[in-house]
């Protein structure tokens, strides 16, 4: 399946787009996300594992499970206030 | 009330929506843009957020902080776009019976949306330089 992920701040910076395709397994996890997108696209290994992601508007930890068509954005640290 | 808006924070208006003769105590508090950080110097803030995520985990705050305390009423608004050194980036207002309350309240939101909000602040320095600012990476400054 074909999972979209909007990119905000440095990992948009880094990309140069505001959203990736990354290209998994059916029913992966986050955890294989954040391996597939770095590897997918280069430009953005500086994030490290730093990065946290979202499934809609909640966090969600490496064991969460990806559904096709996924609502899924990746969330550098924080620095708002 | 939560809001994100790129207009400068009305403070006056805030102050009136957390006032209630329910409340003996206001806290106000005020995130600001700061020329020196780390001894380099910064012309100006810009800020983004994820915009859905961000109001959602706000209301989510606001509703864990009325659980934690016995709010009387409760404000928080963070501005977004490019500020200018001494504007308000972020402003808490929590309304209380006793002022305790109020500075606790007030202390634990800007303390968790600090750490848990979807927004971010992009450094412009004096010098031309800017880089996203995000505790635990190195800084990547734009090319």
């Amino acid at each position: 399946m074909i999972v979209r992920v909007k990119l905000f701040a440095v990992a948009r910076q880094l990309a140069g787009c505001e959203e990736v395709q990354v290209s998994l397994p059916e029913a992966a996890t986050i955890g294989q996300l954040r391996t597939a997108m770095t590897e997918q696209h280069p430009a953005l290994v500086p994030l490290g594992r730093a990065a946290m992601f979202a499934i809609g508007t909640e966090y969600a930890d490496d064991n969460a499970q990806l559904a096709d068509g996924a609502d899924v954005a990746c969330i550098p640290p924080v620095s708002g206030g | 009330m939560i809001a994100l808006t790129h207009d400068p924070i009305d403070t006056e208006d805030l102050l009136r929506a957390v006032t209630s003769p329910q409340a003996g105590a206001v806290v106000l508090f005020l995130g600001t843009v700061r020329e020196m950080t780390a001894g380099r110097q910064t012309v100006a803030l810009d800020y983004e957020c994820y915009p859905e995520m961000a109001e959602r985990k706000m209301a989510e705050l606001e509703a864990q902080a009325q659980e934690r305390w016995p709010i009387v009423k409760c404000a928080i608004v963070h501005r977004l776009g490019l500020l200018k050194l001494g504007e308000a980036s972020v402003a808490v207002a929590v309304s209380t019976a006793h002022r305790d309350a109020a500075f606790e309240a007030g202390k634990w939101l800007i303390d968790t949306l600090k750490q848990v909000v979807p927004v971010w602040k992009k450094e412009n320095w004096a010098d031309g330089g800017s880089e996203w600012v995000h505790p635990g990476l190195p800084p990547l400054p734009e090319r």
